[in-house]
């Protein structure tokens, strides 16, 4: 559809593009993204014919680009100005009808009904036949753009070039324009190729994305391919971090920023465990990243207030998050802070330890009830209702930790506790086998992210082995507590 | 009926109300009828088609031809403040029909065209020395490029006319009325002397319309709307140039036409060139057709130079409207 071949140019004598040469494909949106500077607007322009080309060719449906008359490449690509003020305005509607320009012809040409026709789309398309006698200058910034893009839209043309089409849009706006424009690619097989400052963006909206460095492809390929931490870090100098979009297979970065000066270091220790007559509570001076399955504030984040709220045995509430979290509130936590937690099992039968290694200390405290043990390989024959009577298990960092080392302190804490029930001879009351836990256990890791910085979390690692006990130590001595509690025989 | 139809209407029945002003009115009543009674007094006849008539026409012609060549500029130029003697062309004209006077020039097949003549390969020489200039400096020949060229070769020549003005002696009234500019007692020769160029720098002006549109968002847009931004460009530049030198050649420097009557016209009407540039072209023949009026009536039997009106009149007709769009919150 659109080749460019070892394209080099740029204003002056210096070519601020040097040597470009990529595909796109019908039906295809391609993102050029790049620092300041890198020659992504520069390659558009020459794309678009604006800028001369020193070297190369732009190849548009097999024939040279070069080799069209304006006005057939208008036919051909249209292109999405970026926002700017004019002198003297025109109503939105003459503004959209001037994207025929191209199909017109000829001293005295009329206006044909596929003139009026492809006009009234366009503007439907955008929403903006309310104000279409309106003067676009009475328009929003957003409602401008949007009359811009149905400008473009009306000339038909099979090629969309865009500029930085959200610049200076909210992101209400630059949501329903991206929208549209990849709604209309797919529709229409609209080719697009865009220019993108916000490389979130171009990774959500785009099928490739071009990473330009220097006038040069730093980097082609699909969004996963580009938005890598090391090729974006490399090409824009900035500390960033990748991670996926959290409802599509788009990645997405976050900027790492060097502000780390202002949390002063600090260590979580067993005085900051309180344990109140209804609830345990940990409260850190900095937030911990935390992963959890609690009730509030379950997965992953930042937090400074952990809680393990009891209630009673016959606590019985249709939405149990509400009334936690109106829970919380009232004790005094704030929402967006903690992590809360609930078990049957009342506090003072809580166990918190602190354990030391050659790296620093970590913090585990368990609550164990087990009247409702379950045997987890025999479980699929089961069909009750999980019941009150829980393991919530905590274990707190002083240390720097990757994902994967959560994910293998979260392995390596369940296992100790597995055998912790082993070896208590907790056994499944349905089953009579060994339970391998309760019906609704919750597990909690979290770090400070200061100090040693802590690779893995396997059972042999120096972490995984301080955890493994301290789990194994802390759930032993918890069912024990509660088998007292209950009156078993040890 | 569509809002440019009653702009067309309007403007057609201000423009033929003006005329039959232009005509009746003056020392002697001429009733319109004696446009086509044959029976008329022959003195009225006479004084009609001799003096009134070409008079108004004249008048009409000229400020049709700054009005639209002013629109013309104001559009390509993104500018409000452009109007037809931006480019220096006209004080190219008038720098060739000074010197015409100054220097007592007077070639004899040429007779009391002499002026006019000269005015016009003034204006030429200028139009082509200001393109030219321009594109040696810029060969995209940006917008800033030929307003800085023409503001340069504008005020060179206006120093040489100020300096013709300095040196001049008896002449100097001449100048100086000249310079102010009137169409009176011109004739006929005149009008056929300039219709030619009217027609065809409106014509090439009317051409571009719709570019004129699209060079509105800026020329980038332009480029990619499909429109051919340096021969369009070039065109509009060249017509407006020919309307211009042309009217001032013959009547000499009439300000506030070329820049007010677009605005009046735009504000009154909108900013589409496709209708735009016309409906320029009729509002200003009717603007200069009744300043002239206005001019050889007001402390008659003096006659006033028409480019004293023009403002006179213009100025708070347009600051009315002015007033009267923005309290609307239009334009």
């Amino acid at each position: 559809m659109l080749k460019v071949d070892n394209v080099s140019g740029g204003y002056g004598k210096e070519s601020i593009v040097k040597a470009v040469t990529f595909t796109v494909n019908k039906g295809e949106v391609l993102g050029i993204l790049g620092p300041n500077g890198s020659g992504k607007s520069t390659l558009l322009k020459i794309i678009s014919g604006i800028l001369p080309k020193e070297t190369g060719s732009v190849t548009i449906d097999g024939q040279d680009a070069s080799t069209y008359s304006q006005k057939e490449f208008a036919k051909k690509v249209a292109v999405l100005p970026q926002l700017h003020a004019h002198a003297f305005s025109h109503t939105v509607r003459e503004t959209v009808e001037l994207g025929r320009y191209p199909h017109q012809s000829g001293l005295f040409s009329s206006w044909s009904d596929e003139d009026e026709r492809a006009v009234t789309n366009a503007i439907n398309s955008m929403s903006i036949s309310r104000y279409a006698d309106n003067s676009i200058e009475l328009l929003s910034g957003g409602e401008q753009q949007r009359v811009f893009v149905a400008q473009a839209l009306a000339q038909e043309a099979p090629i969309l070039l865009l500029d930085e089409p959200t610049n200076h849009l909210d992101i209400a706006h630059q949501q329903q324009l991206l929208d549209t424009i990849r709604q209309q690619a797919i529709d229409k097989g609209l080719t697009v190729i865009s220019v993108f400052h916000d490389i979130n963006l171009a990774s959500l909206y785009c099928d490739r994305l071009l990473l330009m460095d220097k006038g040069k492809i730093a980097r082609i390929g699909v969004p996963q391919d580009v938005v890598k931490e090391e090729a974006i870090q490399s090409v824009y100098g900035a500390r960033i971090k990748s991670q996926p979009h959290p409802e599509l297979p788009k990645p997405q970065i976050t900027l790492l920023p060097d502000t780390k000066e202002e949390i002063k270091p600090f260590t979580v220790v067993k005085e900051d465990f309180s344990i109140a007559s209804d609830f345990v509570a940990l409260r850190t001076k900095y937030p911990l990243k935390t992963i959890s399955s609690a009730v509030h504030n379950a997965g992953t984040g930042w937090y400074r207030s952990f809680v393990n709220r009891h209630v009673d045995v016959d606590y019985n509430v249709d939405d149990v998050k509400a009334e936690n979290t109106s829970y919380l509130e009232q004790q005094g936590f704030h929402l967006t802070d903690t992590v809360g937690m609930m078990t049957a099992v009342t506090t003072e039968h809580t166990e918190v330890e602190e354990y030391t290694g050659d790296f620093g200390t970590i913090l585990i405290a368990v609550t164990a009830g087990v009247g409702n043990a379950v045997d987890v390989s025999l479980a699929l024959t089961r069909d009750q209702k999980p019941r009150v009577g829980t393991i919530n298990t905590w274990v707190i960092v002083n240390g720097q930790l990757p994902d994967e080392a959560f994910i293998q302190a979260m392995i390596t804490a369940t296992e100790a506790k597995t055998k912790a029930l082993q070896m208590e001879s907790i056994t499944d009351p349905l089953t009579g086998t060994i339970a391998t836990g309760t019906s609704t256990d919750s597990l909690l890791v979290a770090a400070t992210q200061q100090g040693e910085f802590l690779p893995y979390a396997g059972p042999i690692t120096p972490l995984g082995k301080l955890i493994g006990h301290g789990v194994y130590d802390c759930t032993v001595r918890a069912i024990r507590a509660y088998k007292k509690a209950k009156g078993w025989t040890i | 009926m569509s809002k440019s139809s009653v702009a067309y209407i309007v403007s057609a029945a201000a423009l033929l109300v003006a005329v039959w002003l232009g005509v009746s009115i003056g020392s002697v009543k001429i009733p319109i009828s004696t446009l086509w009674n044959a029976g008329a007094d022959a003195t009225a006849t006479n004084i009609l088609w001799k003096i009134r008539m070409p008079r108004v026409v004249l008048a009409g012609l000229v400020g049709a031809s700054l009005a639209i060549s002013g629109a013309a500029f104001q559009g390509l130029l993104k500018n409000p403040l452009a109007d037809p003697y931006t480019l220096g062309v006209s004080s190219g004209a008038s720098v060739g029909a000074v010197m015409t006077l100054f220097f007592g020039i007077s070639i004899p097949f040429l007779g009391i065209y002499t002026l006019p003549v000269f005015s016009m390969v003034g204006a030429a020489l200028t139009m082509f020395f200001v393109l030219g200039f321009a594109r040696l400096v810029d060969r995209a020949m940006r917008m800033e490029t030929i307003i800085l060229t023409g503001i340069i070769f504008g005020s060179f020549l206006g120093s040489v006319l100020s300096l013709m003005i300095a040196l001049t002696g008896e002449e100097l009234r001449q100048i100086i009325g000249w310079l102010l500019g009137s169409v009176s007692m011109r004739g006929w020769s005149y009008i056929t002397m300039i219709l030619p160029f009217v027609v065809v720098g409106s014509f090439m002006l009317w051409m571009n319309r719709r570019e004129l549109n699209a060079m509105l968002f800026g020329e980038e847009r332009a480029h990619h709307l499909g429109v051919n931004v340096k021969r369009r460009k070039f065109t509009i530049l060249i017509g407006g140039s020919i309307l211009t030198g042309s009217a001032v050649a013959v009547s000499g420097t009439i300000g506030f036409v070329g820049l007010v009557v677009p605005h009046m016209t735009r504000l009154l009407w909108g900013s589409d060139h496709r209708h735009l540039l016309t409906l320029s072209f009729m509002n200003g023949a009717t603007l200069l057709i009744i300043c002239d009026l206005i001019a050889r009536t007001i402390i008659s039997p003096t006659e006033l130079p028409v480019g004293v009106i023009t403002a006179f009149i213009g100025a708070p007709v347009f600051a009315f409207i002015f007033y009267k769009q923005r309290r609307k919150g239009g334009m």
